[in-house]
């Protein structure tokens, strides 16, 4: 199975710990996704479950970490951090994270999600000297602990109840024995939703990732902000529409207003923010409001739009991380907006990217941006939420504000200082393939929707 | 499938300016004469391919013409699909007229950045010619929202000194408007059974109260775009503060698009709402009438005041779309392309003369007619073609809008022509402050238009009296379509045509 296949070619890595790890992992990467194709069916009664899904999740997992890798590899260098452990730990949270769109089990699913968290936590911890890093990992652990603890809970309460931890046989016990409106199990769905909107850092449960994105290293930032969300929502997904699809009516009346809820508080506060890396964390968290729409669409459409959504926010999202990590060199951190100021005079094609991931975060046509926040207002307002759209679509011209105020500094100041790019060939293909990503999906998005909707027709 | 001409003329006209800017994208920046000579070249033949349209059109149909469809997102029902009717060729041939216009002038003016520039006006002329010939809605849509970036950047990259302020606002306005259309076409397409198609969407009927929103949601954004009276104070920042290339653009080409939206959208889709808004939509347009006017008055910066003369006369623009008659609409439709021109030239002869005294202050001028004596005679034109002087283009609109205003409502027409008035008084004075009295130190020894200048003002000298001592040059166009529209609108969709099409019959 590809999952061996992953945790062989891990081990050798640890062990070698060179330069050309980094290719190396590229490399596993590659196998994984051959060996995906050939891999369908259902095992171990069906506590792992390979589908058009999970497929679809998996790729995006292993797109999120081939675009770590490649803006990592002269960042980590500056940072002084080129250690092997790096690339194993991001193959790791991989691992997990693939584990988890498997999960036809709560307690799959605890696995994988302890093996993505625990990576991961590492991963924003990896500037050692750095306090801030420090300052990251410790405020990412601390609260994930919580909110694992919450998912065995939950898990655990959810077991009392119905005697099983097989998603399907909740499902089928609650219909069954017509668990519909029990209190105790409307408690367990929270505490299990409360474990997953931790992991996708909605609203109120998001104050871990300003800190954490901030402290983290770029490169690890742009895979936190993309992998872990869309594991979450993976999870999310299966979990709610498969177990407790039955209790749409109730947890649509607590996903409303969280989705909201994070919509404003991410759009409102990002207006305010001057590191970069902070804005985007934020922004981050205004982008899973987007996407719980399509949660609480609960239609396939409405997961499919998850699906193409979480595609496109992984291009849109690494490509402006790239940017960042461009300006970071030895002696200049290069994570302030001002440090933008100027930059279509000194580097008119870096500017020119952000510039395009800019206008796609805000959602501007021709670019994916829009096509993936159009397919997801389509599902909600065809499952009958139009009004909460309607508070989406203004948020989300409020998040113009301050994309636009990066491009604003960028083309209509003038430089302060010469910004140096550290430049390298890895970062130059990132760039070049979210770039054009984001325009062709922006343009021909075609393929990408039916790719979506052909891996959930069979969920 | 193909149309007529056997040839995709309008997707042409769409991607050849956008091929035109990344073929720019790829050149060396330091070349800059021929940076200009290429985007010159480009929007010149732009513009030669859309002549064709304008002899090829056949003006006895109120059908699309020069159709282009190809499926784009299957998965959605939505096409590419292109086409033209009496409403909308005008504007697209108004476009790549003012798209070369605009690359002339900004010849010297524009200094840094040179590159960067053309590219973006190039990719605005796409857009806007993309906007005016699109049959599907959420094709519209993206041309629509697409034309956003070219024109922040135009603005706030080399427009005055408050210009980033300017650029914020004006696309916050219009992005807040745009993305309430957003849901109202989303919740259109459901409705109709999933489609975008714009002809098939104006020939069907919707409940009353759906429509109803349907209206505000649209109205959000094309009332922010004409701009209408509450939500016009984006504009006087844009323009004031826009490049003159960028001015130019906006006045004669961005601000129509709010005009065409509602007929396009508006009326045919909704046409019980349209009905039924009327009295809310003729107030809103007179007060932009007469408040427009009033505030131009107050104006001491020549660019602010023309800013806000355009809130007046897109007053009349509304004003004779929704007064619902024939005369009215095609009153509005012409106003449309004479503001487009007028307002223009306007811009175009504030830019020659701010190229050589870098001051837009009213004050700082005096007796330029007696140092430039070709310009002040060129000016004046344009000055009595914006009041609505008899011969000039500005007449034939105003008059059929005032008439059409005047039928649909008669306090409407009396408060319309006091605009006219108020215009007449606003243009004049400027004019006089301007042109006449002493001579300002500051404006003594200034050079006479130059010919390129003149090059660029000479196309709409011409377009001012071909459109006002012969109209029906411009007019033929919209009869029938015109004619197809209000048929819809006034009798309630289709099904309400047939009905009173059989009365009709059995009375005979």
């Amino acid at each position: 199975m590809a999952v061996l296949a992953l945790l062989v070619l891990l081990s050798d890595l640890v062990i070698r710990r060179k330069e050309t790890i980094g290719l190396f992992t590229m490399i596993c990467v590659a196998i994984v996704t051959y060996s995906l194709a050939g891999s369908f069916g259902v095992t171990f009664k069906g506590m792992f479950i390979a589908d058009g899904y999970s497929l679809f999740f998996k790729l995006i997992f292993l797109l999120n970490v081939v675009l770590t890798v490649l803006i990592s590899v002269r960042y980590i260098e500056i940072e002084k951090v080129n250690l092997g452990e790096y690339y194993a730990l991001l193959l790791f949270a991989t691992l997990g994270m693939m584990v988890m769109a498997s999960a036809g089990d709560l307690i799959v699913l605890y696995v994988g999600l302890e093996l993505m968290a625990l990576s991961t936590y590492i991963l924003a911890g990896f500037m050692r000297h750095d306090l801030k890093s420090n300052e990251a990992a410790m405020k990412y652990f601390l609260l994930g602990a919580f909110a694992s603890a919450f998912l065995l809970y939950g898990a655990s309460m959810v077991y009392g109840l119905t005697g099983t931890t097989n998603l399907k046989g909740i499902s089928s016990y609650i219909v069954q024995h017509g668990l519909t409106g029990n209190p105790a199990l409307t408690l367990a769905m929270m505490l299990l939703a409360v474990a997953f909107l931790f992991k996708i850092a909605a609203v109120p449960f998001h104050m871990w990732a300003p800190d954490a994105y901030e402290g983290a290293p770029t490169s690890i930032t742009a895979f936190m902000s993309v992998g872990p969300k869309a594991a979450g929502f993976a999870v999310l997904g299966r979990v709610f529409l498969t177990a407790f699809g039955s209790l749409r009516v109730e947890w649509s009346v607590v996903l409303i207003p969280i989705a909201i809820l994070t919509m404003a508080v991410g759009n409102i506060v990002a207006i305010s923010q001057t590191n970069i890396k902070r804005m985007l964390a934020y922004s981050s968290i205004a982008h899973v409001g987007y996407i719980l729409l399509g949660i609480i669409a609960g239609t396939h459409d409405g997961l499919a739009s998850v699906m193409n959504y979480l595609v496109i926010y992984a291009f849109m999202n690494i490509g402006a991380f790239a940017v960042i990590i461009m300006l970071r060199t030895e002696g200049f951190k290069g994570d302030n907006i001002s440090d933008y100021e100027g930059l279509s005079k000194t580097h008119p094609l870096a500017a020119a990217m952000m510039l395009v991931f800019m206008f796609s975060l805000t959602g501007i046509p021709p670019t994916a941006g829009f096509m993936g926040k159009f397919y997801l207002f389509m599902s909600a307002i065809n499952a009958g939420y139009t009004w909460v759209v309607i508070i989406a679509v203004l948020f989300s011209a409020i998040s113009a504000y301050f994309y636009l105020r990066v491009v604003m500094f960028m083309y209509m100041r003038e430089p302060k200082e010469t910004v140096e790019l550290a430049k390298s060939p890895a970062l130059g293909l990132a760039l070049g393939v979210t770039v054009t990503a984001v325009i062709f999906i922006g343009v021909l998005p075609s393929a990408f929707i039916n790719f979506a909707r052909v891996a959930i027709a069979g969920f | 499938m193909l149309n007529s001409t056997g040839f995709p003329i309008l997707s042409t006209l769409i991607f050849l300016p956008v091929a035109g800017a990344a073929l720019l994208l790829v050149m060396q920046r330091s070349r800059e004469t021929l940076i200009k000579w290429i985007a010159l070249a480009v929007s010149l033949l732009d513009f030669f391919i859309s002549i064709p349209l304008f002899t090829g059109f056949d003006k006895t149909t109120h059908l699309m013409q020069f159709v282009e469809r190809h499926a784009w997102i299957p998965a959605w029902n939505v096409n590419y699909a292109l086409g033209l009717d009496g409403i909308s060729i005008l504007f697209v041939l108004l476009s790549t007229i003012v798209i070369v216009l605009s690359v002339l002038i900004s010849w010297n003016s524009i200094k840094t950045k040179t590159k960067e520039f053309y590219i973006a006006v190039l990719l605005m002329e796409g857009a806007m010619i993309g906007v005016f010939c699109a049959l599907d809605f959420f094709l519209f849509y993206i041309f629509w929202e697409a034309m956003l970036i070219p024109m922040y950047l135009l603005i706030g990259v080399w427009g005055g000194p408050n210009r980033v302020y300017a650029a914020v606002k004006f696309f916050l306005y219009t992005l807040v408007g745009s993305v309430l259309m957003l849901v109202g076409i989303i919740v259109l397409y459901f409705y109709s059974g999933k489609t975008f198609d714009i002809v098939k969407l104006s020939t069907m009927s919707y409940p009353y109260h759906m429509q109803f929103w349907l209206f505000w949601a649209f109205f959000a954004a094309f009332a922010v775009k004409v701009p209408m009276f509450p939500v016009h104070t984006w504009l006087p920042d844009a323009h004031t503060e826009a490049p003159t290339a960028g001015s130019v653009i906006l006045a004669a080409v961005l601000i129509k698009m709010g005009a065409y939206g509602f007929l396009r959208f508006s009326l045919p889709i909704l046409p019980d709402a349209s009905r039924a808004m009327t009295p809310v939509m003729m107030t809103l347009s007179v007060i932009a009438i007469i408040y427009g006017g009033v505030i131009c008055l107050a104006q001491t910066d020549m660019k602010r005041l023309i800013a806000y003369s355009s809130v007046s006369h897109m007053g009349f623009v509304t004003l004779g779309i929704f007064a619902l008659n024939i005369q009215g609409m095609e009153g509005g439709i012409l106003q449309m392309i004479n503001h487009g021109v007028v307002t223009g030239a306007l811009f175009l002869s504030v830019g020659v003369i701010y190229e050589r005294t870098h001051t837009r202050q009213i004050a700082d001028y005096g007796g330029v007619a007696s140092v430039m004596p070709v310009f002040a005679s060129i000016f004046i034109v344009f000055t009595l073609a914006s009041i609505g002087f008899p011969s000039t283009n500005g007449f034939v609109g105003e008059f059929l809008i005032i008439l059409g205003g005047f039928t649909a409502n008669h306090w409407a027409g009396v408060f319309a022509a006091t605009g006219v008035i108020i215009g007449a008084g606003y243009m004049l004075w400027l004019y006089q402050r301007v042109f006449f009295m002493e001579t300002n130190e500051k404006v003594s020894g200034l050079a006479d238009i130059n010919g390129r200048e003149l090059l660029t003002l000479v196309p709409m000298i011409i377009l001012v009296f071909w459109i006002g001592v012969h109209p029906d040059t411009f007019l033929g166009f919209m009869h029938e379509s015109v004619h197809h529209l209000l048929e819809r609108v006034n009798t309630g969709g289709l099904a309400g045509a047939k009905v009173a099409r059989n009365v009709v019959e059995i009375m005979k």
